[in-house]
C-alpha cells in the first residue's frame, strides 16, 4: 500500500492546518482514546489519565509529532519512523489491534476540528496514511 | 450484552435528534465506499463508483444510505434490547446479503466521523464514547445471528 500523489498533496496540505493546533489536538486524541476505548489505558498504569493532566498533554504532543515527522517524510516513511518502530517492537509492545484505534481518534479529532476540510477524499487519503504509519510502527514486531 | 447509562442515553437521543438522516445516510454509505474501497463488493449495481465524488453524488448510494441510517434509527430507539431488534436484518445481512460482519465496524466508525464533522465541537471525547458503545453494539447485534 502506498500512497498516491494527490493522497501526499491533501496530506501535506491538510498538516499545514493540524500543526497549528498540534499539542491540543494530540491531547484530544488521546481524550478519545481513552474514553471511547478503557482497554488502552492498560499501556499507561504509569500515568495520569485524568482530563487536563500535564502527562496526558505531553504523551499527545508526542504522538503528534511522531504524525508530522511521518508527514514531513512522506516519501519515506519507515525511515522516518525507524527508531520508534523499534521502540514499539522491543520495549513499548503495544498490541498491533490499537493503532486502528488511535488512528480512527485522531481522525475524530481532525474531522470535528476541520469538518470542511475533512471530506471523503481527505478522509481516505488520512485513513490510508496512519494505515501505513501503523505498519510501520508495527512492521519489527515478529 | 450492551448497557448504556441513563446519561449516555440522552446524549445519544439528544444528538440523533439533530441528524438529517437522509444527508447523513448518503454521506456514510458514501464515505464507507470511497474510504475502504472493497466494500463497493457489495454494490455492482450502483453504477459509477470511479470516483470519490462520483461516489459521493451517486443517488443510488444516497438512496440506500439513507436506507441504512433509518434503520440505525431502530437502534436509537431500542439500546435496552439490540439483539432482538436487528435479529431480523441479522439474518438477512448473512443468508442473503452475505456481509462480512466487520463492514459494520468500518460503517459504525464512518458514521462516528461523520457525526464529529456535523457537530464539530458538541462532539466531545464522551459524547464520542457513547455513540462508539452504540455502533459497536449495533455492529454486534447485525452479526448475531449468522451462521
Amino acid at each position: 500500500m502506498s500512497l498516491t500523489k494527490t493522497e501526499r498533496a491533501i496530506i501535506v496540505s491538510m498538516w499545514g492546518k493540524i500543526s497549528t493546533q498540534a499539542d491540543a489536538i494530540g491531547t484530544e486524541t488521546l481524550e478519545r482514546l481513552f474514553l471511547s476505548h478503557p482497554q488502552t489505558k492498560t499501556y499507561f498504569p504509569h500515568f495520569d489519565l485524568h482530563a487536563g493532566s500535564a502527562q496526558l498533554r505531553a504523551h499527545g504532543s508526542k504522538v503528534v509529532a511522531a504524525v508530522g515527522d511521518a508527514v514531513k517524510s512522506i516519501d519515506n516513511i519507515a525511515g522516518a519512523l525507524a527508531r520508534l518502530s523499534e521502540l514499539h517492537a522491543y520495549i513499548l509492545r503495544v498490541d498491533p489491534v490499537n493503532f486502528k484505534l488511535l488512528s480512527h481518534c485522531l481522525l475524530v479529532t481532525v474531522a470535528a476540528r476541520f469538518p470542511a476540510d475533512f471530506t471523503a477524499e481527505a478522509h481516505a487519503a488520512w485513513d490510508k496514511f496512519l494505515s501505513i504509519v501503523s505498519s510501520v510502527l508495527t512492521e519489527k514486531y515478529r | 450484552m450492551v448497557h448504556f447509562t441513563a446519561e449516555e442515553k440522552s446524549t445519544i437521543l439528544s444528538l440523533w435528534g439533530k441528524v438529517n438522516v437522509e444527508e447523513a445516510g448518503g454521506e456514510a454509505l458514501g464515505r464507507l465506499l470511497v474510504v475502504y474501497p472493497w466494500t463497493q463488493r457489495f454494490f455492482d449495481s450502483f453504477g459509477n463508483l470511479s470516483s470519490a465524488s462520483a461516489i459521493m453524488g451517486n443517488p443510488k448510494v444516497k438512496a440506500h444510505g439513507k436506507k441504512v441510517l433509518t434503520s440505525f434509527g431502530e437502534a436509537v430507539k431500542n439500546m435496552d434490547n439490540l439483539k432482538p431488534a436487528f435479529a431480523k436484518l441479522s439474518e438477512l445481512h448473512c443468508d442473503k446479503l452475505h456481509v462480512d460482519p466487520e463492514n459494520f465496524k468500518l460503517l459504525g466508525n464512518v458514521m462516528v466521523i461523520i457525526l464529529a464533522t456535523h457537530f464539530g465541537k458538541e462532539f466531545t471525547p464522551d459524547v464520542q464514547a457513547a455513540w462508539q458503545k452504540l455502533v459497536s453494539g449495533v455492529a454486534t447485534a447485525l452479526a448475531h445471528k449468522y451462521h
